[in-house]
């Protein structure tokens, strides 16, 4: 393992110069495994002078000629019968073009369908699309409108009178789990243990995964911790909200512009919903301000394309941000419980835990990968993991970074930071000696390939970050770590070599934060081309083939590779044309970083690509991937926080990031992952909740009141950038936009629990908990 | 609704335009100019994305009407480039990797050259405090503080040349 350079852009003025920086400690480090001429460099994004400039076109800033503007009317309450809804006095204003409900939509019957997260009832997918009988959350989408301007349609919406039979509410899983609770969904019974069982409930499943015996291991453990957690409901918080354009042309296309992670996703539901042939659908992905996950969910486009074939004009939607917070994705509020038990040793012998999540007004709570996450950074024989998919009322679940993982580790990383204080052991020694390795096998099943979780564990040993002293009073260090997947799924790219020696390259991944350089930038390694010599294009779902979201840390991993596969190809075929011009056999052609040679005759791939008229004509290659049996990535934290005992108030210190990334490729923006990551981390451990109502109504709907951090809230984040190659991937990448989001929870509430002696069992861990801790005490 | 009948200067270029009473700046920049690099995160001042340059004070587009830029010089992202040359602070956010979706970099440019302007030298908390009113949820800040400094720095070079 070599030590490779840091960071390029240093600043030399440190607010507090740590100890660290006294040593003359670079931040940013990188433990980079293999180096490559392309991959590895940091070059100018190529979207970047239009983000610079305000020239990219994100979704809100299209405008077709002739636009009628939707607004939503949406739920005021959390549980609801619809009794009656009469749109006549918003049809009959001025500048009203439509108006739509449920009723609108195609009959869902009781078909299932597979909208990329498993079966569900098609009814569930339409429900939360415009709710039919019963709201299920305050925000749950009515009714819309199109109207000649954004003013008149909201102010028509509120001119639809909904009566409604107000119900009561189940709000948290504990809560909806009570027998007596409030049912959401009649026709909902739960799926216990793989079966279908006739107990109507909330919880709409009931998994169990065991490895070996837990009781047999709790009896051979010295030291056993046990504690319950619970996290509030949070939100991805992209800056953007969520906008659409549609436009059900004449010609009986349906064409959708939108910010979303994925268009093909997008096309593939919004023709399931409207029950219309796939490829009458065709969706352009605009520039995105952020998604995390919750961009993957379809919510307006189905009512705007119906509102544009009504008006036959095109129809545009943008949410307020209050619409954001009540309609759109949530991350699950969780209760977890979790026990753990060790020998003397220092050896985990049993590892027990039961988590409750809640899944939103709709199944689906992510409470599945929180299992598999759970215990995924140990080695242990016996292992028990119980989770519940509990249904509330509140907004339907969406994916957020890493989703579900985060929840467990708060419970998981804590609960391990107690064995290891009470065995008198270091935390960081502590893991390492249970750490899991290639070939430990999950409770859920698989076994690891290639990780890299010791030696994200080491490198937090090994960082100065670890020995350097705390500098103040009431300061702790906590640790933790955090394991998130890399899902493979399906992408296609295409290469079109221009006679100038530049590459086009087509994709349909959306670029949420420098994609199309990092994909481009595998494609130049193979070419022997420069970054800036390949133009990338994200287009839209008839350009391109198909290419699942962006989203399970994959654009760069698998969109990447198939522009790798397909580079490869442009290379086979400069050497069929090389052979052509000096007469050899394309075998005996060799290619080394552009340049190909045989029998003492050289060219380079700009000099092949000049001749390309005269070889044969145009040189193009696609390629399409579906990588299998894909490594994750881990991610550990060292912070150290200081604690107001007169406040409660928790500020971050000093925060170190660091994560197995496979291979950076393109290391500034994988840092920018690290902290971006680290820092919503943060906000969801410290600040960020859903103030609830009893009633279910959202008190703190605005960006004021669900505070985010701010520039103030924050030092720098540094960064220890990992390699250990993913054994699948040809340059060894791994996903890396998820799993750092997960250590921060745990490895701050442990920095609380060092500083100040609190164990911080529920998030967010604001100033009034905090106090509240340190008053017990 | 009767419309105003509203005369600006707008990065330096005298701007006519009607918007209706109600109408906020940020839309007239948007919906009337079609200048939609200015960005609407909140429309309620709590998110930074509509930040532009009126009369010399950065200010939340969303929370200005129309109306009120009856006379005064505004100057929004499509306005800080020169000509074809981008300003150091774009050219510092690209090198800088600053952004990520990019959807907060419109309004953290207008409000970081409006503290460089006034403060050639700002150190860490300074900027800190001065960009608290633009949100980013990408990127931690980390690079937009530095990128932030490296054009400070950077100036200070050309101008001691
Ligand atoms: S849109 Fe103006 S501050 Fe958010
Ligand atoms: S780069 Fe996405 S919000 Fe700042």
């Amino acid at each position: 393992m070599t030590v490779a350079a840091t960071d390029s852009e240093t600043t030399g003025q440190d607010r507090k110069p740590g100890p660290a920086a006294a040593n003359g400690y670079e931040p940013n480090m990188v433990l980079a495994n293999q180096t490559f001429d392309i991959v590895g460099s940091r070059p100018v994004r190529h979207d970047g002078a239009d983000k610079v400039t305000g020239r990219a076109v994100y979704g809100a800033d299209v405008t077709l000629p002739g636009t009628l503007h939707g607004a939503i009317l949406r739920s005021p309450h959390a549980h609801a019968r619809i009794l009656s809804i009469d749109t006549s006095r918003a049809e009959q204003m001025d500048g009203v073009h439509a108006v739509m409900t449920a009723g609108d939509l195609p009959d869902a019957g009781d078909k299932i369908v597979d909208v990329g997260e498993g079966d569900t009832p098609l009814a569930y997918v339409h429900g939360n699309v415009l709710a039919k009988d019963k709201v299920l959350y305050q925000g749950h989408a009515v009714a819309a409108v199109a109207a000649s301007n954004a003013h008149v349609a909201l102010e028509a919406a509120s001119a639809i009178n909904i009566e409604y039979d107000v119900l009561p509410c189940s709000l948290t899983a504990p809560d909806a789990m009570r027998p007596e609770a409030a049912l959401l969904h009649d026709d909902l019974v739960t799926k216990e243990l793989g079966e279908e069982s006739n107990r109507r409930s909330n919880v709409a499943e009931h998994f169990r995964w065991t490895k070996g015996d837990v009781e047999t291991g709790f009896a051979r453990a010295d030291t056993i911790v046990e504690r319950s957690f619970d996290t509030a409901t949070v939100h991805q918080g992209y800056i953007e909200p969520h906008t659409v354009t549609a436009l059900w042309n004449h010609d009986g296309r349906l064409l959708l512009w939108c910010s979303t992670q994925g268009a093909f996703v997008v096309r593939d539901v919004v023709s399931t919903i409207l029950d219309i042939p796939v490829s009458t659908v065709k969706v352009t992905p605009t520039e995105i301000g952020g998604g995390f996950g919750g961009k993957i969910p379809v919510y307006m486009e189905p009512v705007a394309a119906l509102l544009s074939r009504k008006t036959g004009r095109p129809v545009k939607i943008v949410m307020s941000r209050e619409e954001v917070f009540l309609g759109t994705g949530p991350t699950a509020g969780t209760h977890t419980r979790v026990k753990i038990g060790a020998s003397a040793d220092g050896k985990i012998q049993a590892m027990e835990a039961e988590l409750a999540y809640e899944a939103g007004a709709y199944p689906g709570s992510f409470v599945v990968p929180g299992g598999m996450c759970v215990f995924a950074a140990y080695d242990c024989e016996n292992v028990a993991v119980d989770g519940y998919d509990v249904v509330v009322n509140k907004p339907s679940c969406a994916a957020y970074r890493a989703p579900g993982s985060p929840q467990a580790a708060f419970a998981a990383e804590q609960v391990i930071d107690e064995v290891a204080l009470r065995l008198g052991l270091d935390p960081v020694e502590f893991r390492l000696l249970n750490a899991a390795r290639e070939g430990t096998r999950r409770a859920d099943g698989p076994k690891f390939r290639r990780i890299g979780c010791v030696e994200v564990l080491e490198a937090v040993k090994n960082h100065p970050h670890y020995s350097a002293p705390l500098v103040g009073p009431n300061q702790g260090r906590g640790v933790a770590i955090g394991f998130w997947f890399n899902a493979g799924l399906e992408s296609s790219c295409t290469l079109n070599v221009n006679t100038n020696g530049t590459v086009n390259l087509v994709e349909g991944s959306t670029d949420i934060g420098g994609t199309r350089t990092s994909i481009a930038m595998q494609a130049a390694e193979v070419l022997g081309i420069s970054a800036q010599d390949i133009l990338p294009e994200v287009v839209d779902t008839d350009s391109v083939g198909f290419t699942s979201v962006t989203g399970g840390s994959r654009t760069t991993f698998a969109t990447g590779w198939a522009a790798h596969d397909a580079a490869q190809k442009v290379v086979d075929e400069m050497k069929t044309r090389a052979a052509m011009l000096w007469a050899v056999e394309p075998e005996q052609v060799e290619h080394s970083k552009g340049t190909y040679t045989a029998n003492g005759s050289s060219a380079t791939f700009q000099e092949l690509a000049a001749q390309a008229s005269r070889t044969g004509g145009p040189i193009s290659a696609s390629a399409t991937v579906k990588p299998r049996g894909v490594g994750g990535s881990f991610a550990a934290n060292i912070v150290d926080v200081e604690v107001d005992p007169e406040t409660g108030k928790v500020d971050i210190v000093r925060f170190t990031a660091v994560q197995d990334v496979g291979k950076a490729v393109h290391p500034s923006y994988v840092e920018g992952q690290m902290q971006g990551g680290s820092v919503q981390g943060i906000g969801w451990a410290l600040n960020e909740e859903y103030f609830m109502g009893e009633d279910g109504t959202m008190r703190n709907s605005t960006l004021l009141d669900y505070r985010m951090p701010t520039t103030l809230d924050l030092p720098m984040i540094d960064t220890c950038i990992v390699e250990v190659a993913n054994p699948g991937h040809p340059f060894g990448v791994r996903g890396v936009g998820e799993a750092n989001i997960v250590p921060p929870l745990p490895a701050v509430a442990n920095a609380i629990h060092d500083a100040v002696g609190v164990r911080m069992q529920r998030l967010p861990m604001s100033p009034p908990a905090v106090w509240a801790a340190l008053a017990k005490t | 609704m009767q419309s105003i009948h509203v005369r600006s200067t707008i990065n330096g270029q005298p701007a006519e335009f009607l918007c209706e009473p109600r109408q906020s700046l940020l839309e007239v920049l948007r919906d009337v100019l079609r200048l939609t690099g200015t960005k609407e995160g909140c429309n309620d001042g709590n998110c930074g994305a509509c930040t532009v340059e009126m009369d010399g004070r950065i200010v939340p587009a969303c929370l200005v009407l129309g109306a009120e830029a009856e006379g005064a010089e505004i100057l929004t992202v499509e306005g800080i480039a020169k000509g074809s040359a981008l300003h150091d602070l774009q050219s510092a956010f690209l090198t800088g990797a600053a952004l990520q979706c990019g959807i907060c970099t419109p309004g953290f440019i207008v409000a970081s050259k409006a503290l460089l302007d006034q403060n050639p030298n700002p150190s860490e908390d300074e900027i800190r405090l001065w960009l608290a009113n633009n949100l980013c949820r990408c990127t931690g800040y980390d690079k937009i503080v530095r990128s932030v400094q490296a054009t400070a720095s950077l100036c200070r070079e050309e101008s001691s040349t």
